[in-house]
């Protein structure tokens, strides 16, 4: 990271507390709080202020006025506290603002945090939270969405390919081993590799027809096949069981123990009470490993030639022809890959639920994915977790709004975009350093949106 | 069974031992333009050769057409690699005339990879060769020392390059940050990472300084005499064409006007006729003759793109 423009290290609100230029207006900010007052009022007259209300077979219109004069009050103080503070905005900053600062020393302690939060994720079931069934089942989730933001990070935030079907690899992943537990009674153990080479196989077969495309297209295709992977897996009763979906998939085992009561089984094993979490608990070191997996795999993979290949893929493709760098090979490797991790997951997904059906493998998954892809800014790996947990964590602790969450959780994602269109941490750092000891002292800070 | 031929492999040549690229009947249409028709030059080794003309000539539609971005309607372009023998470049699929061939380009409008430091720039340049040291990254995923070793040595390669043109301090910048005439010199590094047989350079000096030009020409000038590599160059800027080319093609609506040492193109009447758009018997008024600086140095061919229109 690095650029002329300003300094980190410049000394934090040294523009902050300078004088005000000219004072305020008073008569201005009141006379402009009355029009945005005035306009509010008219707005609000007929749909505030009055109201039908049905009594008996009679409808009555009622004036409701504490309501009026309320919408009318907030947009006067509103506005006026804004036309008080616009001048402070206005003023050109000297420098990334305090959050700039903060997220950029979380991208540079990334290795720190990466490690803690492992820590974390690992006692967590050994805490007192760890007996909470919810708690466990929602960091389960969380994680396959970490995992699944991180496979789909090979795509769309590495080679710069943008997948709006990735949730056909995961469901892919999931009828692997649905299918083959089921009728040939095999292991998770031996389906989950197999499930990611089924899913790469497919990444494959999606990459071909869309080699030539870029940008809109290839989102537009992908989309389609997302939707055809799904309308697949409705209609071919006989082999899916179509809209009914899977039912009975094997539960997990210990590396072939069984998590049941009796002899023999996990509990029995380790001189255990028997207890339903520990299935559940095994299930969430699982994810949390193939999760782990998958971001080893993609932080070495972007320091050797063919994640090279992808980054220079994402910045200019015509470039890298001049190169001698065969793009078919680079573009068919980034799909085959993401969609191995979304296989991987897709398997683990239906031996946690133990029932599939293609209800879990709408568009809006995909849509979700992607999001915490670009929420968390394009191929950083700790934007993922954050932006995942953002999206996984939030609708869960606003479940007390019911009807509301949806609409608050929308709205925290367009706020976020407003604020840091390039994601969270749209940071990136090189994957080899020439001056690796100076690194540190020199690391300025581009402007956001540049 | 016939064993299939690589036929961009031809068994043998009829061009001479000295010529690195030989452009014969090369002729590009798009529908019923013709971009360049039957053009035919020679390259050679050592040397730098520079196709000027006016805008719209046909130049880089030679480029892309030698770099695989297009393929020619007629014509056969030849590039006598000296290590690995005779290429049918019009007969390779684009990426393949870089991995092969090693025939390297720049753009015109400047194509780095911005977003990436300028060190990894370089070691995108090397990914073939990477790529066959790390068996397909699948080594460096084992974390095993062949992969180690080849990328230190790319890292050698690219210091090599980057100590040239004085970049090696701004190694771990992001390229889209450089000033825009260490781009251009960037771009230059890139495209001899690959190691090339044959360095073709889209306008390198456009939107330099004067001394930055110098600085261009003295880099060029290595590259042909220290790295012993042919250069082919588009150029606008007159002061680097007659100051360092050994061999001048002139283009004009895609047709060849004159080819030879820069003094006798210089003179060339076809060439003045191509730039100023006067008959030869008119007399040229004499304040053009001075702001043009026809009798000086630059004479007949200083570029003026008011005259061909």
């Amino acid at each position: 990271m690095a650029g002329p423009e300003a300094n980190v290290t410049a000394g934090p609100d040294s523009d902050g507390r300078a004088p005000m230029q000219g004072g305020i207006n008073l008569a201005e900010v009141v006379k402009e709080s009355a029009i945005a007052a005035g306009i509010a009022g008219l707005l609000s007259l007929p749909l505030l202020g009055l109201h039908a209300a049905n009594v008996g077979a009679q409808l009555l219109l009622r004036t409701r006025w504490e309501l009026f004069f309320a919408a009318v009050a907030v947009v006067f103080v509103g506005r006026f506290v804004l036309a008080l503070f616009r001048d402070r905005r206005k003023r050109p900053s000297h420098g990334p603002s305090a959050f700039d600062r903060t997220l950029h020393v979380i991208h540079e302690r990334m290795l720190v945090i990466g490690i803690v939060a492992l820590v974390a994720a690992v006692i967590l079931p050994f805490t007192e939270w760890g007996g909470d069934r919810y708690i466990i089942y929602t960091a389960t989730t969380f994680l396959i969405y970490v995992m699944l933001g991180w496979g789909l990070n090979i795509v769309v935030g590495l080679a710069g390919l943008l997948d709006l079907g990735y949730v056909a690899f995961y469901a892919v992943g999931a009828y692997c081993y649905a299918l083959i537990a089921t009728h040939f009674g095999w292991s998770f153990w031996v389906v989950l590799p197999l499930s990611g080479l089924f899913a790469a196989f497919f990444g494959v077969i999606l990459g071909f027809p869309v080699l030539r495309l870029r940008g809109d297209y290839l989102a537009i295709v992908t989309l389609g096949f997302g939707e055809i992977v799904r309308v697949i897996l409705i209609n071919w009763y006989d082999v899916t069981n179509g809209p009914d979906g899977i039912i009975g998939i094997p539960r997990i085992t210990f590396f072939g123990i069984e998590f049941r009561r009796g002899e023999g089984t996990f509990a029995d094993l380790f001189g255990l009470d028997f207890s339903a979490l520990h299935v559940m608990v095994f299930l969430y070191f699982v994810i949390l490993v193939l999760a782990v997996i998958t971001n080893l795999f993609t932080q070495r993979m972007r320091k050797l030639p063919t994640g090279r290949a992808w980054e220079a893929l994402r910045e200019d493709e015509i470039a890298c022809r001049s190169l001698g760098i065969n793009p078919t090979n680079v573009k068919l490797s980034a799909f085959a890959l993401g969609a191995m991790f979304g296989g991987f997951a897709g398997s683990f997904f239906s031996v946690r639920a133990g029932f599939i059906s293609p209800e879990s493998f709408t568009f809006i998954e995909s849509a979700i994915i992607l999001a915490i892809v670009v929420l968390g800014g394009m191929g950083s790996q700790l934007g993922v977790v954050i932006a995942a947990a953002f999206v996984v964590v939030m609708p869960e602790v606003f479940r007390q709004f019911e009807q509301y969450r949806m609409l608050m959780f929308g709205g925290a994602m367009v706020l976020i975009m407003v604020w840091r269109p390039r994601g969270l941490l749209a940071f990136r750092s090189p994957t080899i350093l020439m001056h690796p000891k100076d690194g540190k002292k020199t690391i300025v800070l581009k402007k956001e949106g540049a | 069974m016939m064993l299939m031929r690589d036929l961009s492999r031809p068994l043998e040549t009829d061009i001479p031992a000295d010529a690195l690229l030989e452009v014969q009947h090369l002729t590009m249409r798009f529908g019923g333009l013709v971009a360049i028709d039957d053009l035919s030059f020679t390259a050679r080794k050592n040397e730098i050769t520079a196709i000027i003309g006016p805008n719209g000539a046909g130049k880089t539609t030679v480029f892309n057409c030698l770099t695989g971005f297009y393929k020619p309607t007629v014509g056969r372009l030849t590039l006598n690699h000296p290590d690995k023998g005779p290429f049918l470049l019009e007969r390779m699929e684009g990426f393949r005339i870089a991995q092969k061939a090693d025939v390297a380009r720049t753009f015109q409008n400047i194509r780095l990879f911005s977003r990436m430091s300028v060190l990894e720039n370089l070691i995108v340049a090397q990914h073939n060769r990477l790529m066959k040291a790390s068996a397909f990254s699948l080594a460096g995923l084992l974390f095993m020392k062949r992969y180690a070793k080849a990328e230190k040595e790319a890292v050698e390669l690219a210091k090599y390059w980057l100590d040239k043109v004085g970049l090696y301090e701004r190694a771990d910048w992001d390229a889209g940050n450089l000033p825009y005439g260490d781009q251009r010199r960037l771009e230059i590094c890139r495209a001899m990472c690959i190691q090339p047989a044959l360095l073709c350079l889209d306008e390198p000096a456009a939107g330099l300084n004067p001394r930055e030009s110098l600085e261009l020409n003295d880099l060029l000038m290595s590259i042909r005499d220290d790295e012993g590599i042919g250069v082919l160059l588009i150029e606008h800027d007159m002061s680097v064409v007659m100051q360092i080319s050994d061999h001048i093609v002139v283009l004009d609506y895609g047709r060849k006007i004159a080819d030879g040492d820069p003094l006798a193109v210089r003179t060339d009447p076809a060439v003045i006729k191509a730039y100023l758009g006067e008959d030869e018997d008119e007399a040229i008024p004499e304040d053009i003759v001075q702001d043009l600086g026809l009798s000086t140095r630059t004479g007949g061919t200083k570029q003026g793109d008011g005259g061909n229109a």
